[in-house]
């Protein structure tokens, strides 16, 4: 799953500052990025000719070669940290050692060292580029790029990241080497190209058999590595031949290859074996080696080290552990070999436990199919800068697929051998195969493709030779292997638990996204689980194994995340697949040197000349090594290619409801307010536009061009025909007319306080702003407080009270009108988003407003009873809220593609966007808060294939940054109003599980632990307003329930479905963590049940909107007195929303746990300080969904019902 | 009398087979992702109502001039239509709701249905003509 994000930088220098500000937001990374595109594309026209020495005296140029020198400086100096004082002299060096390097033929360096003329030119755009490239991993890009938005005047967004970095504003050339900023990215940049301990490892694997190496190691060889890439090799090799019972000849060959190979290049011996045993295997190491790289580098300490740990630990455990890593592989080969063979199916193919799904993040390629205008100098660029190696680039590169291989296997047997393990097994079970029948089937299937991992695996991998000799060894080892992996250190997930004596069945601590079950190497290419998710963690062969298992399979998405470390990638070109459009990323197999195999649609596709050169090695013909593919997620910055027109600029309308209700409810004061604090922080460059509308029974515009005294208010009363009274004016730079907007804002608040309009004609104000966007497009902002009431688009009341506790159908949850439907369409072709805040004490039929903000990409915000003085808490939320929606980040003009693999099919998509074609999701505005789904149906089987990926491209303009989130049990995804449904579900799947666990007595209720939360969470889920019956619940608290559910990244949806309960009297230090030097305590998680709670003690619970704190009626005094400064129970307030600072350690630990909370999610939750007695309380209450209700069952009830429907 | 009949089914027949021929083309090329789901949708849901006017007046011609057996034949597939044009939810905007119409496979069950439609108009296409060449012969 990985997410492209290409900004379209339409003219160079217009688009420069919209990126810096998005990057501002996104990362520090992002930035350079953005800041350095620019570069490329002045940098060929204008300054080359002078010379790259030149290029430093302007700033931009300063950056490029601040980069510049810094790649190129540290890998040749073997420095660590980059230090690019000087940018001239960096590159100097680069050209210098550039002809000494051993790579470097001799053909091209001259034109290197002769700085003259076209070829220099062409050199240094080279280097320029990829210094951007790197640059965006290292840590100092970022500072420029911060630089440059700061001298540009605009607001910095992102706090944390951009304060820092703006206020070291200097340009890079000040302070590279101390950026602790450039973080993970930075320093795998920095290790994988300079870090003498990565190179070496590989090599010195290699060195063994091999005797030249071409990159010079300065660390002694690790023996540990060497272990893994003769695994991959033997592993191949065995494999072809057990598995598919060719000929010996074959082994022969491979083995020669290796041979061959391994002495001209250790690292290409692996993969020439690959390529020639099974090409489709490739795939999986590839992937592996890329992110093994980068995490040893960023977690410098912890990855390291696993590998030394490797060595005595594999040796002794090889029987069981390191067959259990391979038998994924293993199998993977298996698969291949048949494939290859063209023999019959074997076992393996046919069982269930083949299939792993994989989410892959995606990375766009810069190289390939779209080359702009620069693209010819790059070649020659690499040439030169290769030092003209191509020769050894040849043979080295052909391998370049398997040193991935080599390294990581390392890391991986090391750090997870154990849940390697469990892995395989997994696989099969979700699906619902028992777990004793499985097994046989599963030996037959895995073991033949172990016999040949296991010889992989740390002892053998020493020796290839060994382990292809002796077959019968590995296998021997790798039958073991299967056994033990039955046995004993079982997968966790797939013990059978028996729900109903199992009485703690929650965690203590708080419940990890689920990772899909991959080997090691592929997951640690795959991107994070909170940006994208699988609902199951391995893919069933066929739509009729995915119907047994009754569990939804789809995709949880969160792009656009706020996310700190990118790699962002500017190039002019992107390499993508011929056919299928996929953007290169860690999960493609690289065939050779010049080709690439697409891992969703199977097309080999050329590598491009200029993906060959790998900016961050600096070495050419290792495609491998780039960003690209080793990391799953990535952002590209876009050519103009990608843009449908000039990137817009980032335009802000608020459209305000100012009827009676409207001034009553007094909104006004605080939205003003909001605004004025922080309209300089509003996402957008210099030519950010803002403007203002407010409606009741007439609509008003405001005309606010620059040069009036006062703002022009201008009034359209003719509401069944909108028109724009001054077209031009009405939309104004935000800076130029600066001071109009706050005079306007100043004297909103005031201005209708005497009104006795109370007809609202919300459907003409949204035609009129319509008109007004859709030159532009953008972001409009609608704040609506009753049912509108005039013109077009008026609705009726539609809720009748007393239905509301009704345990009947729940009616009118859908619009009513298409009017909302229809002008949301009309927007998101207009690339402008509705927001919709609904401030309504009354019904105001939200099921049908929602529909203008569901298909445009907007998001809906809902403060049921809002009332400024007498709804303090919604107040502050407002407030809080709108702080963090003004100057979060925003993407425009975004456009959202899922890819997958052949076989697989999209069929339903959920979240707040409009599907414009089968895979493509319009998304007039991405902001980091949107979450999406998408529900899969298996269309092919996917027997021959071992691995599912996904990618998703976001591309967007001027902010950028993709993520995917997750789901989870994916229930909460998939909404049916039918609650049977929900029902149905955990009693389907549950079946269907019990069913294949034939050995077990049915009269309890048994599932995998895997699955042992669903039934809590469905029951939670039942609970929920969305669905609950019985209970009273406003119509429109229903409808706001859902949408929130169906747009909310799953992080902080599981959090309003089951919130979490924590007892807070007692903080301690034990298990703590550290969080910017300040310690946060983590007290274990509590079951949602009022049998948790105690009179004695206080409870946070953490309802992801809500935190209620439950002060229990003999509360310690201590504790009153120490956290709420109140001396007893007694004199606490009924109504209490804030935790004073208190200076005692108990307040500071309840502080800083709430704040720690509190910063983990977009929309800064109320506190409500609960007291035993109050009324207040049974809000706390009705969320300990493990508890009896009038209407619903208890957990346990819940379980027994379960229960007896499947007995049934 | 029974021949201006069928004439004139035939003629519909033809109308209604080159109108499930558009609905064909047009979902097959949304599905290919040559058009977007909004112009598709507006474009088919301007043909709802032709088609199924087209269709009922056709049925019920049948049954005025008393053909009993053509007119079951047709009755099941007016009848969908009209429920299908009724029950349409008071937020969509048509038959064919481009904000629905990927979810939950709804393009393929659009895709059969016209398939399906396009059968039937077949079939009846031969019948109405041969109806119509014996009425011709029997005058």
């Amino acid at each position: 799953l990985s997410w492209k994000a290409a900004s379209p930088s339409p003219t160079p220098l217009a688009c420069v500052p919209s990126l810096a500000v998005s990057l501002s937001n996104n990362q520090m990374q992002v930035p350079s990025g953005y800041g350095v595109h620019p570069q490329n594309y002045i940098a060929p026209s204008g300054h080359y000719p002078q010379g790259p020495g030149k290029m430093t005296s302007l700033p931009l140029d300063s950056q490029c070669g601040d980069y510049y020198s810094g790649l190129y400086t540290v890998p040749t100096q073997n420095v660590v940290t980059p230090n690019t004082a000087n940018q001239q002299p960096g590159a100097q060096h680069m050209y210098g050692r550039g002809p000494s390097a051993p790579h470097i033929v001799g053909s091209t360096p001259g034109s290197f060292q002769g700085a003259t003329s076209p070829t220099l030119h062409l050199h240094t755009s080279a280097a320029q580029r990829y210094s951007h490239f790197v640059n965006h991993y290292s840590s100092p890009a970022m500072y420029s790029a911060n630089s440059s938005v700061a001298s540009q005047g605009f607001p910095s967004t992102c706090a944390h990241y951009a304060m820092s970095t703006v206020s070291t504003a200097a340009y890079p050339s000040v302070s590279y080497p101390s950026l602790p900023a450039g973080d993970p990215y930075g320093q795998q940049m920095f290790t994988s190209q300079n870090a003498p301990t990565v190179r070496p490892l590989r090599e010195n694997s290699f060195s063994d058999h091999s005797t030249a190496i071409s990159h010079p190691s300065p660390l002694p060889p690790p023996p540990s590595h060497q272990y893994h890439q003769p695994q991959s090799l033997s592993g191949c090799s065995t494999l072809s031949w057990s598995a598919s019972g060719l000929p010996s000849t074959q082994h022969n060959i491979v083995r020669n290859h290796t041979g061959s190979l391994a002495t001209a290049n250790s690292n290409s011996t692996n993969t020439v074996t690959d390529s020639l045993s099974c090409p489709v295997m490739q795939n999986v190491q590839p992937l592996k080696s890329s992110p093994v790289v980068s995490t040893v580098l960023s977690g410098a300490s912890s990855t390291r080290t696993p590998p030394a740990a490797n060595r005595p630990v594999e040796p002794v455990a090889s029987v069981t552990q390191p067959s259990e890593l391979l038998q994924q592989k293993g199998m993977q080969y298996g698969d291949y070999v048949n494939n290859q063979a063209s023999s019959a199916p074997t076992p393996l193919s046919s069982t269930s436990d083949d299939e792993e799904e994989e989410e892959e993040d995606e990375e766009a390629g810069v190289d390939s199919s779209s080359t702009t205008s620069s693209a010819s100098p790059m070649p020659n660029s690499y040439d030169a800068l290769e030092g003209g190696s191509y020769p050894d680039m040849l043979s080295s590169s052909a391998s370049s697929p398997a040193p991935d291989p080599a390294p990581e296997p390392d890391p991986a047997p090391a750090p997870a051998p154990a849940s390697s393990a469990p892995q395989p097994s997994k696989m099969t079970k979700p699906f619902g195969y028992g777990y004793p029948t499985l097994q046989p089937g599963y030996q037959n299937a895995t073991a033949p493709p172990n016999s040949g991992v296991p010889p992989s695996s740390p002892g053998y991998s020493g020796f290839q030779p060994y382990a292809q000799q002796y077959p019968g060894m590995n296998q021997l080892s790798s039958g073991l292997g299967g056994l033990s992996l039955q046995s004993s250190p079982q997968p966790e997930s797939l013990r059978p638990i028996n729900l109903t004596q199992e009485r703690n069945i929650l965690p203590v601590t708080p419940v990890w996204a689920p990772v899909p079950n991959l080997n090691l190497d592929l997951k640690k290419l795959n991107c994070s689980p909170d940006s994208f998710r699988c609902t199951l963690t391995n893919i069933p062969q066929t739509q009729a194994l995915l119907n047994k298992a009754k569990l939804p399979l789809g995709l949880l998405l969160h792009p656009f995340r706020d996310l700190t470390q990118l790699p962002v990638i500017t190039s002019n070109t992107i390499v993508r697949c011929r056919s299928c459009r996929t953007y290169i990323n860690p999960f493609v197999s690289f065939i050779d040197q010049r080709r690439w195999k697409c891992n969703l649609c199977y097309r080999v596709n050329d590598v491009p000349e200029e993906f060959m050169y790998n900016p961050l090695t600096r070495s050419y013909g290792e495609p491998h090594k780039r960003p690209e593919v080793q990391n799953s997620t990535v952002e590209f910055i876009a050519s103009s290619d990608y843009m449908l027109r000039p990137p817009q600029p980032a335009v802000y309308l608020f459209v305000l409801d100012v009827s009676h209700n409207a001034v009553e409810a007094g909104y006004l004061t605080i939205l003003c307010q909001s605004l004025l604090e922080n309209l300089d922080k509003l996402p957008g460059d210099s030519r950010t536009r803002i403007g203002f509308m407010t409606f009741d029974s007439t609509i008003h515009f405001y005309n606010l061009q620059e040069g009036l005294s006062q703002p022009q208010m201008l009034i359209v009363s003719d509401i069944d025909d909108v028109f724009l009274p001054t077209p031009d004016s009405l939309l104004v730079n935000l800076y130029e007319s600066k001071e109009l907007i706050k005079d306007l804002l100043n004297a909103l608040p005031n201005m209708f306080t005497n009104t006795r309009e109370t007809h609202s004609a919300l459907g003409p104000a949204l035609q009129a702003a319509f008109k007004l966007m859709s030159p532009t497009g953008g972001r409009v902002s609608v704040f609506q407080t009753q049912l509108p009431s005039l013109g077009a688009g008026l609705l009726q009341s539609r809720e009748d009270p007393n239905q509301r506790s009704s345990t009947k159908v729940v009616q009118h949850l859908g619009p009513a009108t298409d009017f909302y439907k229809k002008l949301a369409l009309d927007c998101s072709g207009q690339q402008t988003a509705v927001d919709l805040f609904l401030l309504s004490s009354q019904y105001s039929d939200l099921a049908s407003l929602a529909c203008m903000s569901k298909y445009s990409a907007g998001c809906i915000y809902y403060y049921p009873s809002f009332h400024y003085t007498h709804n303090p808490s919604q107040a502050e939320k407002l407030q809080k809220d709108l702080k963090r929606y003004l100057t979060r980040k925003i993407g425009f003009e975004a456009v959202m593609r899922i890819r997958c693999t052949k076989g697989l099919s999209m069929h339903t998509f959920h979240g707040n966007f409009f599907v414009r074609s089968t895979d493509l999701l319009s998304l007039a505005n991405i902001n980091p808060d949107a979450g999406f789904a998408v529900q899969l149906s298996i269309e092919e089987n996917l027997t021959d294939t071992s691995l599912v990926c996904f990618q998703t491209a976001l591309l967007y303009t001027s902010s950028k940054g993709s993520y995917v989130s997750a789901v989870d049990r994916s229930v909460s995804s998939s909404l049916s109003d039918a609650r049977d449904a929900l029902v149905n579900a955990v009693v389907d799947s549950l079946s269907a599980y019990g069913s294949m666990v034939s050995n077990l007595q049915h009269s309890a209720l048994i599932a995998p632990s895997s699955l042992k939360l669903f039934p809590l969470y469905v029951l939670a889920l039942l609970k929920q307003k969305a669905f609950r019956t019985g209970t009273s619940t406003r119509l429109d608290d229903r409808v706001y329930a859902m949408c929130q559910i169906k747009c909310q990244p799953l992080v902080h949806l599981m959090k309003m479905i089951h919130p979490n309960l924590y007892r807070i009297d007692r903080l301690t230090d034990e298990g703590a963590i550290h969080v910017n030097d300040k310690v946060v305590p983590q007290p274990p998680l509590q079951k949602l049940s009022a049998e948790k709670l105690t009179r004695e003690g206080a409870f946070l619970m953490d309802c992801g909107s809500v935190f209620y704190i439950w002060i229990g009626k003999s509360c310690d005094n201590h504790f009153i007195e120490d956290v709420l400064g109140y001396p007893n129970f007694a004199s606490i307030p009924q109504k209490m929303t804030h935790l004073p600072e208190l200076d005692t350690l108990s307040s500071e630990r309840a502080r800083s746990f709430i704040t720690w909370l509190r910063d983990n999610r977009p929309l800064s939750p109320i506190l409500h300080v609960v007291k035993d007695e109050s009324p207040a309380k049974t809000e706390f209450f009705q969320h300990l969904i493990e508890d009896r209700t009038e209407a619903a069952f208890s957990y346990y009830e819940f379980l027994l019902h379960i229960q007896h429907q499947i007995c049934k | 009398m029974e021949a201006v009949v069928f004439v004139f089914s035939l003629l519909d027949c033809c109308a209604l087979i080159f109108l499930s021929v558009y609905f064909i083309i047009t979902l097959s090329d949304l599905e290919c992702d040559y058009i977007n789901a909004r112009s598709c949708c507006s474009k088919l849901n301007k043909w709802v109502i032709p088609e199924l006017i087209g269709h009922t007046i056709v049925t019920v011609l049948m049954l005025v001039s008393l053909h009993w057996f053509i007119f079951l034949l047709n009755l099941p597939v007016a009848t969908w239509n009209i429920y299908r044009f009724i029950m349409v939810p008071s937020g969509n905007m048509g038959v064919f709701d481009p904000t629905e119409i990927h979810n939950r496979g709804q393009l393929k069950s659009h895709m059969k249905e016209a398939m399906i439609k396009l059968g039937f108009h077949l079939l009846c296409f031969f019948m109405y003509l041969y109806s119509m060449i014996l009425a011709l012969i029997n005058d």
